[in-house]
């Protein structure tokens, strides 16, 4: 069994300083699992939020190495272990203890946002009909597991700190969702454009190059969703049609 | 009773408490509020996190999508004859008429399901369910369910508060008035004081070494109601899931979905034997598939062939995959091999396929495994993953016997028996949860509110800050390793009388050293201290697991002694209560079971 050294960030509320834990290495391991080593062994009160341990809740978020990823699934045979591996709370929101931050930002966020609303059923027994192809395109963002590693890669909130004005990249998947669902009637545009701060993004795709659902965050997400604020408030005859339709 | 409102803590007032946001609180919370009720939910860590995201194959509810023989009275009797007939028949009924309005609501809520060729929500085989049953995503229909039922639940005025977690129940008199409960970021203690409280608090898995289960599951709803003074039931079925990942080290534990089987997966052993077909139950028999080519024909659709053996009941797969290991037939981990790339042979493209129907088990290995499931068999054993046993409650309001204390979802008892179908919990916390809100506000609507004990708050208050007293003792986190290993060696899936008798004694030494457990830190964000906090409720559900383990001498469902290895008849009349004596000892007895009506016994009958 070999050793490494993780170079974890400790302290409270922004004040803090790395400190050096060494810890053995066993086949398959995870970042997660050094930290619950360390935890167990030398720092009984290193904070850190984990649960399934399998990709699938989004707790475990971390910059490894100054990249936004689940600690439960990065391999430590894709990192070197020749240097310390450096291991430091998201960047993006309120920093609590050591690996904690606040993300109750993100709750307060998805509140605001228009819930579902259906179309009246199709069927008398109270049920709707729906195309498996017209599932699959909202499927693919109901994967997000809300690790909010999207909301801290993005440069809008991690340099411009622009919480107030801009919803991120998560929140944008889920009006993607809710606007591309088969069967909701709601019309959350005005608000995307005026409130939700969607001209702020500029396509850079770091936020669906660090989702690890693979979830194609700019191209499927936002993309389609400023071309629809676009056609609405900046297409010349759109804006003809409705000066005159009303 | 001192004057609670000259306590110092912060606190709360609300009709109803809810404690757990997974499934089967979150169902409970937004049926107490469209009550009408003022509702708070507790949960141990953020919201939308709980273990219901990790349920993978579907939601099992009698829709005849796929298959229209299907109805309730098919899925009772699948229900029954899965948990050994020791479930409640009537949580049985109820759960298998309500479930398919329940899935229904989700998609009313927003989730979307997987579709049929016409466009209804699509079914799939699991094991036990004698039709295509579960409605499911992909495999992340947990998932898919806890976020809709989040999306919809925060829209409704209730109260969230995250990354709570309870110390104790409060009680006045008899009834049920709350809890005390801290917060992890700053240690806060913080009073709830509640006309009903609903325990949703999931499961036990962290009592065992190798588990599906998250630190969260410590039995906190088992022992929280235990203490209150109710009944206990059924706690020496504990579901050891047959797939669970086991190699490489790490990963052990990680939940393989029946999904894999129910798409065709095969069980093999070393000599790539399918060993299920060597030992097919007697109760099993006439709907179980002699040969692949019928196996293979049903996992297809095909209404004339019977279920290939891999889709037995979890109890019965994971024992005959622990006996292949034993016999020296096992894979080089210690595990057997669970296949579903073979399915190439039938079908074209099937790594596409497979990636389609199985996303995050593709994943999964990929990323953690470096293994392609599209190309190689997975190696896979059992884990522990579900809790049959539970707080003892009435099948129609879910009230324990502690008035006002309701339970849901996995920390109740009663539906599963002696085992759980694959499927049936998801189900399980839509109906019961549902239940459970709506007699939870209806109680709170017709009593007032109890007056809180400042004494017990006290004492509890300052137990929960004993380990900060101390310069040094014992690390929390060994205490908790030490009997996960004492469990999972002595309490597991093949157990002994010698074996259990010496796990009591091994927990009990291990309660004492508890009381010398030392934290080093303060009370913010501790996980050090929220581990020994933890440990109280596992020691105590771990006892009850192991003294209802050792009075029952038989073999049934999830219960397997080597020292009684067949069914007693004697046996399949009694359940098992746990309760606290008034001495404080753990008291254990049978009680009889819950008797079925004529049209059940009719029912059951016709099915067999």
């Amino acid at each position: 069994m070999s050793q490494a050294t993780f170079r974890i960030w400790r302290g409270d509320r922004g004040k803090g300083e790395f400190r050096d834990y060494s810890t053995e290495v066993s086949p398959g391991m995870v970042v997660l699992d050094a930290v619950h080593q360390i935890q167990a062994s030398h720092a009984p009160d290193l904070a850190a939020r984990w649960n399934c341990k399998a990709g699938k809740c989004g707790s475990c978020s971390a910059e490894i190495n100054g990249k936004p990823r689940l600690m439960c699934m990065t391999r430590l045979n894709q990192i070197p272990l020749d240097r310390p591996v450096t291991v430091e709370p998201m960047q993006a929101f309120p920093h609590l203890r050591d690996l904690v931050t606040d993300v109750s930002w993100n709750y307060e966020v998805k509140k605001k946002i228009l819930r579902f609303a259906p179309r009246k059923p199709d069927a008398a027994d109270g049920t709707w009909r729906m195309e498996q192809v017209d599932a699959d395109r909202v499927q693919e963002f109901r994967k997000c597991i809300e690790c909010y590693l999207c909301q801290d890669v993005c440069h809008v909130l991690r340099d411009h700190h622009k919480h107030d004005e801009f919803i991120g990249p998560r929140f944008f998947v889920y009006n993607a969702a809710l606007e591309m669902h088969p069967l909701d009637t709601a019309d959350r545009l005005g608000d995307l454009k005026r409130r939700d701060g969607i001209g702020y993004c500029n396509i850079t795709k770091c936020c669906t190059t660090v989702c690890p659902e693979e979830i194609k965050i700019t191209d499927n997400a936002i993309i389609p969703l400023k071309e629809r604020v676009v056609d609405r408030f900046y297409d010349p005859l759109t804006r003809l049609f409705r000066m005159f339709g009303g | 009773m001192a004057d609670f409102e000259t306590h110092h803590f912060d606190t709360h007032q609300h009709d109803v408490l809810v404690v757990g946001a997974g499934g089967a609180g979150l169902r409970a919370a937004v049926e107490a509020s469209a009550g009408g009720v003022k509702v708070a939910v507790l949960s141990k860590s953020l919201l939308g996190k709980a273990h219901t995201v990790m349920a993978e194959g579907g939601v099992a509810a009698a829709m005849g999508h796929v298959d229209d023989r299907d109805n309730w009275r098919v899925h009772f009797a699948d229900t029954m004859r899965g948990g050994q007939y020791l479930n409640n028949p009537h949580m049985a009924q109820y759960h298998a008429q309500e479930a398919p309005a329940r899935v229904r609501e989700l998609e009313a809520w927003g989730a979307l399901f997987d579709r049929t060729k016409d466009g209804r929500i699509l079914q799939r085989n699991f094991g036990g369910h004698k039709y295509p049953r579960l409605a499911h995503v992909g495999d992340r229909t947990g998932l898919e369910m806890i976020r809709t039922l989040q999306d919809h639940g925060i829209h409704q005025g209730i109260d969230f508060h995250m990354e709570m977690t309870v110390l104790t129940l409060l009680k006045s008199a008899d009834r049920i008035a709350g809890a005390l409960a801290y917060d992890r970021e700053r240690g806060r203690f913080k009073v709830f004081r509640a006309k009903a409280v609903v325990l949703a608090a999931g499961g036990v898995g962290r009592a065992f070494r190798i588990t599906s289960n998250s630190w969260e599951y410590t039995g906190d709803g088992h022992a929280l109601a235990y203490h209150a003074g109710a009944t206990l039931l059924d706690m020496e079925f504990v579901q050891f899931h047959p797939t669970g990942m086991v190699w490489p080290p790490s990963v052990r534990g990680i939940l393989v979905t029946e999904g894999v089987r129910g798409e065709g997966g095969v069980l093999k052993n070393k000599d790539g034997r399918r060993f299920m077909f060597d030992d097919i139950p007697d109760n099993y028999k006439s709907q179980t598939a002699d040969n692949p080519e019928e196996g293979w024909r049903y996992t297809q659709g095909d209404k004339n062939a019977r279920r290939p053996p891999e889709l037995l009941t979890r109890d019965h797969v994971a024992r005959c995959i622990q006996r292949e290991v034993r016999e020296g037939r096992g894979s080089p981990h210690g595990g057997v091999f669970l296949d579903i790339a073979w399915i190439k042979e039938h079908i074209p493209n099937s790594a596409e396929h497979i990636k389609k129907k199985l996303p995050s088990m593709y994943h999964q290995f990929k990323q953690l495994a470096d293994l392609d499931i599209t190309a190689e068999p997975m190696e896979v054993g059992p884990t522990t993953h579900y809790m049959m046993g539970g707080v003892k409650v009435d099948p129609a309001t879910q009230m324990s016997e502690v008035p006002g204390l309701f339970a849901a979802g996995e920390c109740a008892a009663g539906l599963h028996g002696a085992n759980r179908l694959g499927g049936n919990s998801l189900s399980d916390l839509l109906v019961f949860g549902k239940r459970a809100g709506e007699h939870a506000a209806e109680y709170a609507k017709s009593n007032g509110m109890p007056a809180a004990d400042s004494a017990q708050i006290d004492e509890a208050s300052r137990m929960a800050l004993a380990p900060f007293e101390r310069s040094s003792g014992a690390n929390p986190y060994e205490i908790q390793h030490s009997l996960q290993g004492t469990m999972q060696d002595l309490v597991g899936i093949v157990r002994l009388e010698a074996e259990m008798a010496r796990a009591v004694e091994e927990v009990g030494a291990l309660r004492e050293k508890a009381k010398s457990a030392y934290i080093p830190g303060n009370r913010e964000y501790n996980p050090g201290w929220h581990t020994s906090l933890d440990l109280d409720n596992l020691l105590t559900v771990s006892e009850a697991i192991a003294r209802a383990a050792l009075l029952r001498k038989e073999s049934r469902g999830a219960h397997y002694r080597d020292d009684f290895p067949g069914k007693d008849s004697d046996w399949g009349k009694y359940n098992i209560a746990v309760r606290k004596a008034a001495d404080g000892s753990m008291k254990v007895e049978r009680v009889p079971i819950v008797p079925l009506t004529g049209e059940q016994a009719a029912i059951i009958e016709e099915m067999k």
